[in-house]
């Protein structure tokens, strides 16, 4: 008879399988002191014993611009759309970098952690959202180096202009990090059983940056491969991105809606394989 | 009182070797219907009748199978089992580190496990850091943890160190650390596997403390593995002892142990002495002349075994009392010849009379070893463990090894009351 009463009020129950359709949202939010607490962990032992610390920051982007403006711009003379050339990439690679990094960041995520992952419960999907925030304190920092950089050339008379565009500005960002933790997300659930994938990561995310509009603009790419690199998400928030800050780019409802229903539909599609993954990876991984 | 924990029909499947059906397109199926669709995998069916069928030749194992239990709120239970028997993928199912493959887990309140000290310390953090990372992880809140604080340092015994990061611990004080936040979980249900094996004697005996704490006083149901029987009758009143994915036995703590060491017996007594006719075989031990092993832990006794063998030469007798950790607190060997017999040919009885031992009260084991090193016969025989309960007052700060009866004096000296008279 107690049986009976028992089993209305159970906290929990554990079974092999579970809801198709299960996206954790609120066990993720009472979790969430936790997600800072792995922001502050990556951020504190990043610079930790290092000489220049948080300056770091600043040395990849900058270094990367001024190759890029060396060869792209003065070697292959790829045109720019009128901007100042280090302008014109640092505002692809600042963008772009904070995609990359969310992507290879949260693809080895079940790897780089099955150590706790083993050993304690909590929302899996919590890492990668620490990942993908603490990339923003360094996209963050980025950011400023591109401001401080159009500080400059608006001291010298660069030629660029700031549009209303720039209001889209978080919409920009927030859509490249679920892009590219939706894209995280799907690859390292197949890395746990194939590691095979987690080689290709870095070379393809190093591939999809050529077939975005990172070192060309999309009005100078070639007419026959336009619409392959317009099938590309990213191209519309690059383009969005650069117009908002520098006036000049492709923005329209049409590319940026494209770009925001693609993100969704692969963050769903992520956050589903993901939480199939994390029930049982610690066998297969 | 209710229920807390309710297990019904869990299993738990391991693939051994290779994962993977070995062709694509197997696995590319299975994957698509197990992570795509949610579904089971279709492949277990397969392997549960391969395994019946030809034993030995499935890569398949149940690490789990069919288990069934329950546990009481506020109880304290102990898992023992020896290594490989699915205790701790019972602990890992229970704290949803992997999920069952068949069967469910019905659990009432918050569960908090802790199947390592110290998960997902950062060396490179502060110690007041980690404890607010770790603490995060087991799932605490941080104005929980900001509220125990101070007494989560204070039972460490790090303060001093609390702002050094980690990596320059020691790694008695990284554990110490480690346990002192979990100590203060707040939660229904504790999950702890084999953590007190670290630490000096002096804080597993604090841990021990704190984990009794918590199931008598706070009336949280604790869920404990260890290969320490003694912690485990310290601490828990059931018992339960798993074999080979199976619960063979669920009854009080004291008989599970005992059951763990009669199963651990080594059964290669007789058998494993008989070759080109000769034989060797000792058996049916008793203490004090009957087969009630417990002694009086100030009394004399003595222990007795019978022996038989067949043109045994040179043979090597030892006698052997283990405690609870299985560690040798005594070990005593004499050959055969010594006590007036070169040669075992027939049925004898060994007696080995000892002094009082004054062993600590408790549960320990003992057996007897025949060894027969010589060039035309080399065997071996043990006999079956059986558990020695050593009966007498407990110590009640003690884990020491022996336990006499002691006298204590004080006596002044001159010096004495000439510094008495100063203070006063």
């Amino acid at each position: 008879m107690q049986n009976i009463s028992d089993s209305e009020n159970w906290d929990l129950v554990i079974e092999g399988r579970g809801p198709l359709f299960d996206l954790k949202i609120s066990e993720v939010w009472n979790y969430r002191d936790l997600l800072l607490m792995f922001v502050k962990r990556d951020f504190v032992s990043f610079y930790k014993q290092t000489v220049l610390g948080p300056l770091w920051f600043f040395i990849q982007p900058l270094f990367t611009t001024i190759i890029f403006t060396f060869v792209f711009g003065n070697l292959a003379g790829l045109s720019t759309d009128g901007l100042p050339q280090p302008l014109f990439y640092m505002a692809g690679i600042t963008a772009w970098n904070y995609f990359a990094d969310c992507i290879t960041k949260t693809s080895t995520v079940f790897k780089d952690n099955a150590n706790i992952f083993g050993k304690v419960y909590f929302p899996r999907l919590i890492l990668p959202l620490s990942i993908v925030t603490s990339n923003l304190v360094r996209f963050g920092v980025q950011m400023l180096l591109f401001i401080g950089m159009m500080g400059y050339y608006a001291v010298t008379g660069g030629s660029f202009r700031i549009t209303w565009a720039i209001v889209l500005f978080p919409v920009l960002v927030l859509l490249m990090a679920l892009l590219g933790l939706g894209l995280g997300l799907i690859i390292t659930a197949m890395t746990t059983k194939y590691r095979d994938l987690s080689f290709l990561v870095t070379f393809g995310v190093q591939l999809l940056m050529y077939m975005t509009t990172v070192i060309y603009p999309l009005s100078a790419a070639p007419e026959k491969y336009k619409t392959l690199i317009q099938l590309n998400p990213m191209t519309g928030l690059i383009e969005a991105f650069r117009y908002a800050f520098l006036g000049q780019g492709e923005l329209s409802a049409m590319s940026l809606g494209y770009s925001a229903v693609v993100t969704l539909s692969i963050l769903l599609i992520g956050v589903l394989i993901f939480n199939r993954t994390e029930r049982s990876f610690v066998d297969t991984v | 009182m209710s229920v807390a924990i309710r297990v019904e029909n869990l299993s738990k499947m391991y693939q051994l070797g290779q994962i993977g059906t070995g062709t694509i397109s197997l696995d590319l199926e299975r994957w698509f219907i197990t992570r795509v669709m949610g579904r089971p995998d279709p492949f277990v069916r397969l392997a549960e009748a391969n395994d019946r069928a030809v034993k030995g030749e499935s890569n398949i194992v149940w690490s789990l199978k069919d288990i069934n239990f329950e546990i009481e709120q506020g109880e304290a239970v102990g898992i023992i089992g020896k290594n490989g028997a699915g205790k701790s993928t019972l602990l890992k199912l229970l704290s949803r580190v992997t999920s069952p493959t068949a069967g469910r887990i019905k659990l009432k309140g918050r569960v908090a496990s802790l199947l390592e000290v110290g998960t997902g310390f950062h060396p490179e953090l502060s110690g007041r850091e980690n404890i607010y990372l770790n603490g995060s992880i087991l799932g605490m809140r941080k104005r929980e943890i900001d509220r125990k604080l101070d007494e989560i340092v204070d039972f460490s015994g790090v303060e001093r160190y609390i702002d050094t990061p980690v990596k320059r611990f020691s790694s008695g004080m990284y554990v110490r650390l480690a346990f002192a936040v979990a100590a203060h979980l707040e939660s229904e249900i504790l999950i702890v596997d084999e953590v007190l094996a670290v630490g000096d004697a002096e804080f597993q005996k604090k841990c021990l403390g704190k984990m009794q704490d918590i199931g008598k006083r706070d009336g949280r149901t604790v869920l404990f593995v260890s290969h320490n029987m003694s912690a485990i009758l310290e601490l828990c009143k059931r018992g339960m002892l798993i074999e080979t994915g199976e619960v063979v036995r669920d009854s009080d703590a004291g008989s599970c142990v005992a059951a763990f060491f009669e199963r651990d017996k080594i059964h290669n007594g007789s058998a494993n002495g008989r070759r080109r006719n000769r034989f060797l075989d000792i058996r049916n031990i008793s203490v004090n002349g009957g087969q009630r092993y417990q002694i009086d832990h100030s009394s004399p006794f003595d222990v007795t075994v019978d022996l038989s063998g067949n043109d045994i030469r040179q043979a090597t007798i030892f006698f052997i009392i283990e405690n609870a950790f299985g560690q040798s607190v005594l070990h005593k060997k004499i050959s055969s010849a010594a006590i007036g017999q070169t040669v075992i040919d027939g049925d004898f009885q060994i007696r080995i009379d000892l002094p009082s031992l004054w062993l600590t009260p408790g549960i320990y084991s003992m057996y007897f070893k025949i060894l027969v090193p010589t060039d035309q016969w080399s065997g071996r025989a043990i006999s079956d463990r059986v558990n020695l309960e050593v009966i007498g007052p407990m110590e009640p700060s003690g884990r020491a090894f022996i336990n006499p009866d002691v006298d204590w004096n004080i006596r002044a000296l001159e010096s004495a009351r000439i510094a008495e008279g100063v203070a006063i």
